[in-house]
């Protein structure tokens, strides 16, 4: 009756992990049901209602965290700066003199630190109301969401970890927390916005910090970045956001979790130094991404524009455009330290001064959290077109297009199955295919009962193109289309990787199934997100599924494919198939080029060279392995197999 | 003596029919006073009712008690030697058990599970190495009982014993054998309890200055079986640092050292095999103790600080300078309200003016957050010269931590509160609200932080439990060393509405205990391992340790005549 705090939600999520640990289907975190989605509230519309100004201008009154000090920025650095960690790392560094290396961590600092001002928050978030008042039609938020999190931030020291698709989301959880009275997080971002003229100053003073990107071996600056964290951390003064998977995915897809931070952000609890840190997995959905165009092109060695000021001028044409819709969903506030339970003995670190531990059972976290995000994130049907689009042969979608009818059926098809493996959907109820074909006319052009791809340039006024330069011209346009795809793969991966597995052995033996499913799972790591260690469960997850949805039955020992489910397995199957022609390709060319040591600025361009003669040839059928992310992917998935080794960093 | 509470029969709080709490009998300075802040400080802490009672059995029914397993050949030879025993059902209940919460609890209940079957009085030292020959001749198992004040289940019969239990009571054994002033030495029986011993010492004007808060019950040989430390250690030392000399009587025969010199290099000390033994070796009868002067001048004080982070690093800052005084102990900021609640009726109009005049100055002249500051309990000794200038300088260094001196009466009240506080869980016990408190010892740099968990995790885990009410969880820092400080944790809750509150209590202590380990805590300061803590035992001090004191175990013991199964 007196109580003053509220974690049951945490406390339920966890119990759902380690009974569903046990029981044969594992589904991390996601207890949302489908009527969660309802209470989705759209903040744009009262925007829109109120004068900028005002709103810019409104009390602003958050809670915050119980113990955080009511310090400013400047302690923060102080108290980093005089840390013992940091006086432990200075004194190590030899070679100059003491004060210089002091010196030289104070200008590391000055570059790094934030310096979070009200006033500065009431522009960014009169800027960045006009713009995304002007940019989406709406952006919805669940509320209960928004509510679990009030509540954690002023229990303890909360990290918000949204998912990163576009730059426009860069503001987007500052700007709602200023909305709804919750304390302004300090943001983690890349030291090239630091350098934009004016706008880097802006961003610093609305809580963005920053960090270098190629941080190699440079102890000081890890030293100061991981103190300057963990004191933002440990205090409490502010919650602190940062992309877990380290930048913005290019593919729309998850990445794999970077571990630095993590680390950084989860050791003041292994040490003790705080009671609970509380995750809130935040996951970000689009219907449509501003960057769109530029992506694909990046992806295919375009480079990308420099972040700087004129350049984000220049970009203001995008604000002539219609984005739909973007939807914002605060996932349940995960305890660390029910998270960690059974996993981490923090007494193995009585018997040394505790600034001198490093840690790690973060891998797993970090994936838990990714993992949250994706089941937290929402389908669009135009991400479901983007599936079927991408499985019609590639002359249908450039030439006669494809039949409006037949695709609009299948989406539904799909979208039912999409609802049995327990996706969550953005589906609005009013003719909901042909506006969303609207939406996209970037992409996709309906006309006549048919669909086709949009290619950039109109090839009839100008000279003709080469063959490859046609290739990469579709190219471009498919790896837009992959994108959209990307956003609901996670829903499809485990029960595709089983249809695979059934599809290449033909076996209905669970065992033999079971180690090929394994074998695929280890081998596209870096391609999709698995918890590590728990391929068991993935398996288990996968069989429910089909059996689910009508298309396998399962029994002790064997697993049946139905007549009824071969045209979902044939999907999925036909859903992995471009990531298993785009690993045997590049398989085959470091087999078959017999150098024994390359570079990747020879490799990457050879590929490519490859692929696009085996696609003008017709013997090769997806243009994604043209995809610089697909080419990088398949290199760490070797390294981390072991089958090839970086010489050098 | 209560048999289902702490302490002396005429003393207890109680509700009056004014519904004031009183606090009866004449020992204490809070005896026989109003205490009008007490109700109040229960009911909103606790969401404790005085219609809600849970009254204890008054007497004890002798028919829940089992009747005596006797060795009756032991009994013969036993009766001989004209050494008094009882198999009465009253003696054997009262030597069952110690004070901690399930035990009390049952007690009241009237539950009266596994008990001695047989109370024996030695008088001196023969008169247990008698016994303690008859015990292996006849194997019986022995169980040296000293105050009674245990807070580990020592006590506690092993109920898979089968054999007959007797419970070696020492209390006979309480004289003071001779002091030596040339040496300042006293030697002394291990029976007696520590009030005694300080004020026989005291007529000859000496005081051995180990003050543990429990030692108006305790005993000498109880400290040394359980490594007691005593409020003015900083002074006096810990028990440890006590003790020049001890004999005790093991199933192989006595062990004792062959001269008084005060620190010898001949191997490991044997004298650390007796201390913290916990009864399992044998029954230490006798202790040569260091004593000193009387100090010529005492003076109590008091600071207040902003918060319990600016506490705690003064109360390094004086460890670091080395200049503790012969107390200093930090309450937290609940503890701080506790004894404001303890506080009695004031008698004047004048001294109520006074404290609403601290308290506007130091809440609004100074700006201390009630909700936040905490107080520091002090405690000088010696000549008064040097206690005045000593006081300076921790004033000073307090000054630098936003400390600000709250007078001697704040200090003096706070010493004082120790003494009663036992007696306030029986209160509590009458209202539905069962608590203890539990001890660590933890480095400097942890010392914030092991408060701030262990005290999170209770919160939680009472709600996890299913606690209908936040429960009480604070702590003091109660000692300082130059590495670390001792951590004093006090835990209650109100467990209406819960079927099976001790259970729930032990679940929560237990994981209080988890968060103590994990953060860098040790498993106890000086309570003891007895029979609570031993699952930790292992983890604590490695196997090669355990190993070690097993086999010592094994040589001294090897028919576990001495089987309260403490410890390993």
């Amino acid at each position: 009756m007196l109580w003053s705090y509220c974690h049951s939600g945490t406390r339920k999520s966890l119990f759902n992990i380690n009974t569903r640990e046990l029981s044969e289907v594992v589904v991390i975190g996601s207890t949302a049901s489908l009527k969660d989605e309802e209470e989705f509230t759209d903040i744009l519309e009262e925007r829109r209602c109120t004068t900028d100004l005002g709103y810019a201008l409104r009390t602003f009154n958050p809670q915050p965290y119980k113990g955080a000090p009511s310090s400013s920025t400047s302690d923060l650095k102080k108290a980093v700066l005089e840390s013992q960690y940091l006086r432990y790392i200075i004194a190590l560094e030899t070679g100059s003199s003491v004060e210089k290396v002091r010196q030289e961590a104070r200008g590391i600092l000055e570059e790094m630190s934030h310096n979070l001002q009200l006033g500065f928050i009431r522009l960014m978030a009169y800027t960045v109301n006009k713009v995304f008042k002007r940019l989406f039609r709406s952006i919805y938020v669940n509320m209960e969401g928004l509510n679990m999190l009030q509540q954690a931030i002023q229990e303890s020291p909360v990290i918000l970890m949204p998912n990163h698709r576009s730059y426009v989301d860069f503001l987007i959880v500052s700007f709602i927390l200023f909305t709804y009275d919750i304390p302004i997080p300090v943001i983690a971002a890349g030291i090239p916005l630091a350098s934009m003229k004016v706008v880097g100053e802006i961003l610093r003073r609305s809580g963005a910090f920053f960090i270098r990107r190629a941080i190699g071996s440079d102890k000081l600056y890890w030293a100061v970045l991981s103190e300057y964290v963990r004191t933002i951390v440990r205090t409490g003064c502010a919650p602190l956001e940062f992309y877990v998977e380290g930048f913005r995915s290019r593919t729309l897809k998850s990445v794999v979790p970077k571990l630095g931070m993590m680390d950084m952000v989860l050791e003041p609890y292994f040490k003790g130094e705080v009671f609970d840190i509380t995750l809130v997995p935040i996951s970000i959905s689009y219907d449509r991404v501003v960057e769109e165009s530029l992506l694909a092109l990046e992806l295919l060695g375009v480079p990308k524009p420099k972040e700087s000021t004129t350049g984000l001028f220049k970009a203001s044409r995008v604000l002539q455009e219609d984005y739909g819709c973007m939807h914002v969903n605060f996932g349940r506030p995960l305890s660390v330290r029910q998270l960690c339970e059974g996993k981490i003995n923090r007494s193995e670190y009585n018997l040394i001064p505790r600034y001198r531990f490093i840690q790690d059972c973060v891998n797993w976290v970090a994936h838990l959290i990714v993992r949250t995000q994706e089941e937290g994130s929402l389908i669009s049907p135009w991400s479901l077109m983007a599936c079927l689009l991408l499985q019609a042969p590639i002359t249908t979608l450039t030439e006669e297009g494809l039949q409006w009818h037949g695709l609009t059926e299948k989406t539904l098809w799909l979208r039912k199955l999409v609802l049995d493996f327990r996706g969550r959907l953005n589906w609005p109820d009013s003719d909901v295919m042909s506006s969303t074909v609207a939406l996209h006319h970037s992409i996709v052009h309906h006309k006549a009962g048919r669909v086709c791809l949009v290619q950039d340039g109109d090839p009839a006024s100008q000279d003709p193109l080469s063959p490859e330069e046609g290739v990469m011209r579709t190219a471009a346009a498919v790896l837009m289309l992959v994108s959209y795809r990307n956003q609901a793969l996670h829903v499809f991966v485990r029960p595709g990787i089983l249809a695979t597995a059934i599809h290449i052995t033909k076996s209905t033996q669970k065992d033999e199934l079971f180690s090929f499913f394994c074998f695929l799972r280890d081998v596209f790591a870096n391609e999709f997100i698995f918890i590590p260690g728990r391929a068991s469960q993935d398996f288990a997850e996968a069989c429910s599924l089909l059996q689910k949805c009508g298309a396998v039955h399962m029994s002790e020992q064997e697993v049946t494919v139905l007549e009824t489910g071969l045209e979902v397995l044939s999907f999925l199957q036909k859903l992995l198939q471009p990531f298993l022609d785009s690993y045997q390709l590049i398989f085959r060319y470091l087999c078959e080029n017999g150098a024994h040591v390359f570079t990747e600025k020879q490799f990457l361009p050879a590929v490519q060279n490859l692929a696009t003669k085996l696609i003008l040839s017709g013997d090769l059928h997806t243009f994604e392995v043209l995809s610089s992310d697909t080419q990088k992917n398949v290199l760490s998935a070797l390294r981390r197999l072991e089958a090839v080794t970086k010489l050098r960093a | 003596m209560k048999w289902n509470g702490w302490g002396y029969s005429d003393s207890k709080f109680l509700y009056n029919k004014k519904g004031q709490a009183e606090f009866t009998g004449k020992r204490y300075r809070l005896s026989g006073m109003i205490i009008p802040g007490l109700r109040e400080w229960m009911e909103s802490t606790f969401g404790a009712n005085l219609q809600h009672k849970t009254p204890a059995a008054p007497i004890l029914n002798s028919s829940a008690v089992q009747p005596p397993t006797l060795n009756e050949a032991f009994l013969k030879e036993l009766k001989s030697t004209g050494i008094p025993f009882s198999h009465d059902a009253e003696d054997r209940v009262f030597r069952s058990h110690g004070h901690c919460l399930h035990e009390i609890f049952a007690l009241r209940e009237g539950k009266i599970g596994r008990v001695p079957d047989l109370v024996v009085w030695p008088n001196c030292h023969n008169d247990v190495v008698k016994i303690v020959e008859l015990a292996c001749k006849h194997n019986v198992c022995l169980m040296p009982y000293g105050g009674g004040t245990s807070v580990s289940s020592a006590l506690e019969c092993p109920p898979e014993e089968t054999r007959s239990i007797v419970s070696l009571d020492t209390s006979q054994m309480n004289r003071i054998l001779w002091i030596d002033e040339k040496n300042l030495t006293a030697h002394v029986e291990a029976g007696i309890v520590g009030q005694d011993l300080e004020r026989l010492l005291n007529e000859s004007g000496y005081c051995t200055g180990h003050e543990p808060d429990s030692m108006e019950f305790s005993s000498l040989g109880g400290w040394v079986a359980t490594r007691a430390s005593g409020m003015k250690k900083n002074i006096y030392g810990n028990i440890e640092d006590l003790v020049v000399h001890i004999k005790m009587v093991t199933p192989q025969g006595v062990i004792e050292k062959s001269c008084q010199g005060p620190r010898m290099s001949t191997g490991p000390d044997v004298h650390h095999f007796i201390m913290g033994s916990e009864g399992t070796l044998g029954v230490v009868t006798e202790v040569t103790m260091k004593i000193r002067p009387m100090p010529e001048y005492q003076k109590y004080g008091s600071v207040v600080f902003p918060n319990f982070e600016m506490g705690v690093a003064c109360l390094r800052e004086v460890a670091r300078q080395r200049c503790a005084p012969a107390s200093i102990r930090l309450m937290d900021n609940e503890q701080f309200k506790f004894g404001h609640a303890l506080k009695p009726q004031v008698s004047s109009i004048f001294t109520s003016f006074l404290d609403g005049l601290k308290k506007f100055y130091i809440t609004k002249f100074k700006g201390f957050d009630p909700n936040r500051l905490c107080v520091a309990t002090l405690l000088f000794e010696g000549d008064r010269e040097k206690v005045l200038q000593h006081e300076k300088q921790v004033y000073d260094i307090a000054a630098k931590f936003g400390g600000l001196a709250a007078g001697e009466d704040n200090g003096q009240r706070g010493y004082m509160l120790t003494f009663v506080i036992a007696y306030l869980r029986d209160l509590g016990m009458d209202y539905y609200v069962i608590g203890e408190s539990f001890e660590t010892s933890v480095p400097w740099d942890r010392v914030l932080d092991i408060c701030r968990n262990v005290k999170a995790r209770i919160v939680r885990e009472c709600k996890d439990k299913g606690v209908q009410f936040p429960p009480l969880s604070t702590c003091r820092v109660t000692q300082t060393y130059d590495a670390g400080a001792c951590v004093y944790f006090y835990f209650a809750f109100n467990y209406r509405g819960l079927s099976d509150p001790v259970h729930v209590y032990e679940q929560v202590e237990h994981a209080a205990r988890e968060e103590i380990l994990a953060n860098g805590g040790s498993l106890s300061h000086h309570h003891g391992v007895g029979k609570l803590r031993k699952e930790w035992m292992r983890e604590t001090i490695s196997s090669v340790g355990m190993g070690m004191l097993k086999s010592v175990k094994d040589y001294v013991d090897p028919n576990n005549i001495f089987g309260n199964r403490n410890l390993l």
